[in-house]
């Protein structure tokens, strides 16, 4: 049983890492969703026993890998990341979707607070505004999958 | 429900997580430490990027079979005309070529003369841009070239009109080079006309180089032509960068504005090239970031 569960959940987190390198128009470009933190959150409320720091952290190795970026940066932000939703995952669960998009709004502004501040210690130049972006995006992508997902979820559950 | 569901596999308890967490946010502390300050994790960097080749691969893919798609539909018309174009542009670079052999010849001899040698041709090689997008906060491309193929970290990327930028962090068979524009990049150059030389720097802008190193009193004008000088060694030189665009002279201060947009097409080439640089004859501060 835990073989055929994993599948989902791993599946969704190398979809989650392709989306995040896949090319786009440059206008849409800064507002590209933060996917693999957005999965990683995801799974952690559901299944905080098993997708946790330890996993965030090679996911976010390899997202280093995967961007080019400082190696270890987006390892840290997952992390901590995943720390607060791991820590705080019975709360969300019993959250309504519109508390929760606010929670996953200011985990995604950790996030990308954690990389800015890492860039500014590197000396990586970057303009402030170009974090903000994800943050939206994001929060509008979580609310309208999770909303399409739970709704699914019923249907099928009704159907029996 | 949900609760019942959480009593038969418990997560971790909170101080191991804890500590965990903490244990994890120190190791990348210290990555991002070796990984900043030297080349130490080449090897690491290498490993997982031959893991992540796949799905750099698998989204590449539909761009090529588009470009595929797109060159085995096209119709006669069209190829013919293409070909009309192309047969005219051959004729006439074919021409520009007659007299550039001469001149080559000719430079060779006075530089013979001269007791001077440095080679004129070099070794350029074809790729092509990923249709994958890296780094977030920096001007990147990823190019489907590496060491395998005999890429090296430094080597100058240019496209038909001119330098587009460096290989930074070369794989096994996809690398990435940082653009002229990257607002920490900084390229050696000189000024067509006259030969003076300066520094340009990315402005964070696709269309835009920042040259802040040119006294006032500078011979610049709008439209000079900024060719690569050769200092620093990364860069072979006498290649086209970039075309001054505005100069603001300030009478106070001791240097002038001036910007430059670059000559290459930072933001549509897909073919590039990979010009191997000679040894540096002159050391100068490199023009790495």
């Amino acid at each position: 049983m835990t073989r055929r569960n994993a599948i989902p959940a791993w599946g969704s987190i190398v979809a989650a890492l392709m989306l995040s390198i896949v090319p786009l128009p440059d206008p849409v470009e800064p507002f590209r969703p933060d996917w693999a933190a957005l999965a990683l959150i995801y799974w952690t409320i559901r299944q905080p026993e098993r997708y946790s720091v330890g996993k965030a952290w090679l996911v976010g190795l390899v997202l280093d890998i995967a961007q080019g970026t400082l190696l270890g940066q987006h390892a840290l932000a997952l992390v901590a990341v995943t720390f607060l939703t791991s820590r705080f995952h019975l709360l969300m669960r019993v959250f309504p979707l519109s508390q929760l998009t606010v929670t996953v709004c200011a985990l995604l502004a950790v996030y990308q607070f954690l990389l800015f501040w890492i860039n500014g210690v590197a000396g990586i130049d970057a303009r402030a505004v170009s974090y903000w972006g994800p943050v939206i995006a994001g929060t509008i992508a979580w609310s309208l999958i999770t909303g399409l997902l739970s709704g699914l979820r019923f249907k099928l559950l009704a159907r029996g | 429900m949900v609760t019942t569901r959480r009593s038969g596999n418990s997560p971790p308890r909170l101080p191991a997580l804890s500590l965990k967490s903490l244990a994890l946010v120190l190791i990348s502390i210290v990555i991002m430490f070796a990984d900043s300050r030297a080349s130490h994790l080449d090897t690491v960097r290498q490993t997982i990027g031959a893991a992540v080749l796949p799905l750099k691969v698998i989204i590449d893919t539909p761009a090529r079979l588009f470009d595929w798609a797109e060159a085995a539909t096209v119709n006669r018309n069209t190829l013919a005309r293409e070909n009309r174009r192309l047969k005219n542009e051959r004729m006439l670079i074919a021409a520009e070529l007659q007299r550039l052999t001469a001149l080559e010849a000719e430079n060779a001899r006075l530089r013979q003369l001269l007791d001077a040698r440095r080679q004129l041709t070099r070794e350029v090689r074809v790729a092509e841009i990923m249709a994958v997008d890296a780094n977030p906060f920096r001007h990147t491309l990823t190019v489907n070239v590496g060491t395998l193929d005999g890429a090296y970290d430094g080597q100058a990327v240019i496209d038909a009109h001119g330098v587009i930028g460096q290989l930074i962090d070369p794989g096994l068979k996809t690398s990435l080079a940082v653009l002229i524009s990257d607002p920490g990049h900084a390229i050696p150059v000189e000024i067509n006309r006259n030969g003076l030389r300066t520094i340009a720097f990315g402005t964070g802008e696709i269309d835009a180089l920042d040259l802040p190193f040119l006294p006032n009193n500078a011979d610049i004008e709008i439209g000079d032509l900024l060719v690569t000088s050769g200092l620093g060694g990364k860069f072979p030189p006498g290649y086209p960068v970039a075309r001054i665009t505005s100069v603001t002279r300030i009478p106070r201060e001791p240097f002038a504005n001036v910007e430059g947009t670059p000559v290459a097409m930072l933001n549509q080439v897909r073919e590039i090239m990979l010009v191997e640089a000679d040894a540096p004859t002159l050391s100068e501060s490199p023009a790495d970031d």
